[in-house]
């Protein structure tokens, strides 16, 4: 409402004053479209923060109060930590690969098919690749909202060992955009959400449980660690976890890496399909 | 006459049923991959993290193993997810968009037909779900009691009484968004019904809470059928379950024909 009036006032309209925010998405067009996002998300974002952010504290709870008192009890430190403390970094990592799924799935195929959207923007002078970059960017942000608040919580429980725990949010965040980019691209060009349940089953649930989240991956049969090397939630909850419990070294550069490969061929993908699919 | 009638009503419910059925039979991937859930689970936190927790005191104080002690947990979650699904999710679908129950009531069918034959869908995926799941645990050494041959049965009242309160809340279903309180209730009774821990790991006031829950119920039935341990308390949680699904299965019966009678 109040945009409103402020565009009747302001007359002629190129006279109002540009923030900051209109400099930069000037530069960078893709910001709109996260921007739209973001407007959307502002009428919605209760019934979101009641999902995206109680789920993973209900399973910190879960797992690191409830379940880590046996672990605690009958074999002591995990890794070098506490349970709670093991735990926490995982299931942050895995909820942010969880939400960003999500939200590279059934949305995108609202956008592109069931709302169209996505055609609406790129009806505006933004192209493709800004409605592709803008999504997934949007993507990034929420996930580095909700990790913040896990953070926090998980903090106050004295589930974060280390002050460089501070660095687990944009670590969570990029784990997102590891599955957000590339999924993004890939339910761009289908034509129906009936592989959707099957990939939230058969791949995402099997990386949440055992990308190391919940036990240590050396646990694993010998043939099945080498899968969990591959999977881009378990560098992810390394990185995680060296920075929750301060032990991040040399090897955290490897994760970012490998993460940064997964978002670069997303993006490389991601562009092409929505310029496919959004051509006039 | 009555008689007749009495046995027209079920059959016309099972035209429901065969209509899902058919559906399903064409996308049957959503169907099938139902399964893996709790079997996933059992894998990493039954045995990946249970290899952390070690034994834990069984009904007769002899230690059993962790993943003896979620796998049933696991069995009751499956019986009450696939009931869940096609009740709230798939039911609240057939009903605002895709207009499948308009389609059933063009056609002899009534209300109660059709709300007997989703409950009766709902708890068929629930125990095609749990019986395949009883068969991985009886394949995996997880099965050591004779009472387990009512485990499947027990399953299916499980399924009852999750099909019959998902109905009943799906019938006050608004839109998707309101989907996210659905998860919100049935994400803790996932975690906090004795599935990953037990009792004694709360703190007390809470412990009575979690006993009151309706997963708890069949999570204390199936542990106690699975691992041996019968005794007069589980008529308790049976009663409990079966009113829980009548219950939910009256609420949604009134509201639906309201909402889907011209």
């Amino acid at each position: 409402m109040s945009d409103r009036v402020a565009v009747a006032d302001a007359s002629p309209p190129t006279a109002a004053p540009r923030s900051a925010f209109d400099t930069l998405a000037a530069a960078v067009p893709m910001l709109r479209v996260a921007e739209r996002e973001a407007r959307v998300w502002r009428r919605f974002w209760r019934s979101s923060a009641l999902t995206l952010v109680l789920m993973p504290l209900m399973f910190l709870g879960a797992m690191g109060l409830g379940l880590g008192g046996l672990v605690d009890e009958n074999t002591g430190p995990v890794e070098g930590v506490d349970y709670l403390a093991f735990v926490a970094p995982g299931i942050l990592a895995a909820s942010a690969m969880q939400g960003a799924a999500g939200q590279s799935l059934w949305p995108v195929m609202g956008g592109m098919k069931w709302l169209r959207t996505f055609h609406g923007a790129a009806a505006t002078p933004l192209r493709p690749g800004d409605v592709f970059g803008g999504w997934v960017l949007w993507i990034g942000a929420r996930e580095a909202m909700n990790a913040t608040i896990f953070v926090a919580v998980a903090a106050a429980l004295g589930a974060v060992p280390s002050p460089w725990g501070v660095l687990a949010v944009p670590a969570a965040s990029l784990t997102g955009l590891a599955f957000a980019a590339p999924m993004s691209a890939y339910s761009a060009v289908q034509d129906s959400d009936l592989g959707f349940p099957v990939i939230m089953r058969v791949a995402i649930l099997p990386l949440f449980l055992f990308s190391g989240t919940f036990f240590p991956v050396d646990q694993l049969p010998d043939w099945l660690q080498p899968v969990a090397w591959i999977s881009p939630l378990w560098h992810g909850v390394e990185l995680c976890r060296g920075a929750t419990t301060g032990t991040l070294g040399l090897a955290a550069a490897g994760h970012v890496a490998y993460l940064a490969a997964f978002i670069a061929v997303g993006c490389w993908f991601g562009v092409r399909n929505f310029a496919s699919r959004l051509a006039p | 006459m009555s008689t007749a009638v009495a046995l027209l009503g079920p059959q016309r419910a099972m035209r429901v049923v065969e209509r899902n059925a058919r559906a399903y039979l064409r996308m049957w991937a959503p169907l099938v991959t139902g399964f893996f859930e709790p079997v996933f689970y059992l894998f990493s936190i039954g045995i990946g993290v249970g290899a952390l927790v070690g034994d834990l005191p069984g009904p007769d104080g002899r230690p059993i193993s962790y993943e003896l002690f979620v796998a049933p947990a696991m069995l009751a979650t499956s019986a009450m997810n696939g009931a869940v699904i096609d009740t709230t999710f798939g039911f609240f679908f057939k009903f605002k968009y895709a207009k499948t129950f308009d389609g059933m009531l063009a056609s002899p069918l009534g209300v109660p037909d059709v709300v007997r034959g989703e409950v009766a869908w709902a708890l068929l995926r629930g125990l095609l779900y749990s019986g395949v799941f009883l068969l991985t645990m009886a394949a995996i050494g997880l099965v050591q009691s004779g009472w387990a041959v009512l485990a499947l049965p027990a399953a299916g009242l499980i399924g009852f009484a999750f099909a019959g309160a998902g109905m009943g809340c799906a019938s006050f279903m608004r839109s998707y968004v309101d989907f996210s309180y659905i998860q919100l209730a049935i994400v803790p009774l996932f975690l906090f019904s004795a599935t990953f821990f037990p009792l004694s790991q709360y703190p007390a006031a809470l412990g009575w809470a979690v006993r009151l829950s309706p997963l708890y119920q069949g999570v204390a039935l199936e542990r106690a059928l699975i691992l041996g341990d019968p005794s007069p308390v589980l008529l308790v949680h049976a009663i409990y379950l079966a009113v829980m699904g009548w219950f939910g299965l009256r609420v949604a019966g009134r509201r639906l024909g309201a909402l889907l009678q011209p």
